[in-house]
């Protein structure tokens, strides 16, 4: 087998790259549904970081919690979109910034 | 320039633009294809690793079920472009960018210095990535993490459902 020539701080660099942009995403849109989204590159950002540790190392952990990591994503993609429509339900709207009851 | 730093560079920059494609988008429709574009830059970035069973997992659940999921709300709730706030916002972007350019240049000040000293995949790389070996340690080691995930996606199950459906008292009104 041909060992790959790239190394370990290309993988973790972009991974941080990918984990900021979902990061501008969380703070700068307004829309529910994209923010999600955004918090979705977030998670794949640390599974790439996790899945390259992994293969480097030679150790099946982090492959393991990359397993994980999509199911929680998952279950969080059911309930999050469920909890979009049960507020575009009672408020017409899925912009963040006009759901400010609670807020101070 | 050998063929993994052709295909990393590829999946990179592609993983990359996607990204900045999602979050930039007026459109929801627009955004949620860019991020399946992004789920298959994923994969491919996955398959440099020797992680096959990971990949394919990738584009199933990823692509495959939550994508579907979040398309479905979009045209359920017939979401428009984006407008702008009537509120003055325009500073908001700015700062986010100025701050998270800061993060990325902190972040990987530290890892440039290569503080692991790996520059090669493991030799045992691709008998991990497999989907025999994945099975034959969720269920050794990883056993009660693995059922209890099952019981995690039940109970998501049930409260998705449930914080989804209409009230009776509002369906019969």
């Amino acid at each position: 087998m041909m060992p790959t020539s790239i190394p370990l701080d290309y993988y973790l660099i972009l991974s941080a790259v990918l984990f900021v942009i979902g990061v501008v995403g969380v703070v700068t849109r307004r829309n529910a549904i994209i923010i999600f989204m955004s918090i979705e590159l977030m998670l794949n950002a640390v599974n790439l970081s996790m899945v390259a540790f992994s293969s480097f190392l030679g150790d099946i952990a982090g492959q393991m919690f990359v397993f994980f990591i999509m199911a929680v994503a998952a279950a969080e993609a059911a309930i999050g979109l469920a909890i979009v429509l049960a507020l575009f339900r009672n408020k017409q709207t899925v912009y963040v910034d006009e759901i400010n009851l609670m807020k101070w | 320039m050998s063929l993994q730093s052709i295909l990393f560079s590829i999946f990179a920059i592609g993983a990359v633009a996607s990204a900045v494609f999602t979050i930039t988008r007026k459109n929801p429709v627009a955004s949620a294809m860019s991020l399946v574009a992004h789920f298959f830059m994923l994969t491919g970035l996955y398959l440099t690793l020797q992680a096959q069973f990971v990949a394919a997992v990738q584009v199933v659940v990823y692509a495959g079920a939550i994508m579907v999921l979040v398309v479905f709300v979009i045209m359920l709730l017939n979401v428009g472009r984006e407008v702008q706030a009537p509120s003055a916002r325009s500073l908001r972007p700015t700062l986010a960018m100025l701050i998270s350019g800061i993060l990325v240049v902190m972040v990987s000040s530290v890892i440039a210095s290569n503080p692991t000293g790996k520059n090669a995949l493991s030799e045992k790389a691709v008998e991990i990535g497999t989907t025999a070996s994945i099975g034959k340690a969720l269920f050794t080691g990883y056993l009660f993490p693995f059922e209890a995930v099952s019981l995690l996606l039940l109970a998501a199950l049930i409260g998705a459902v449930i914080l989804a459906k209409r009230h009776v008292s509002e369906t019969q009104s």
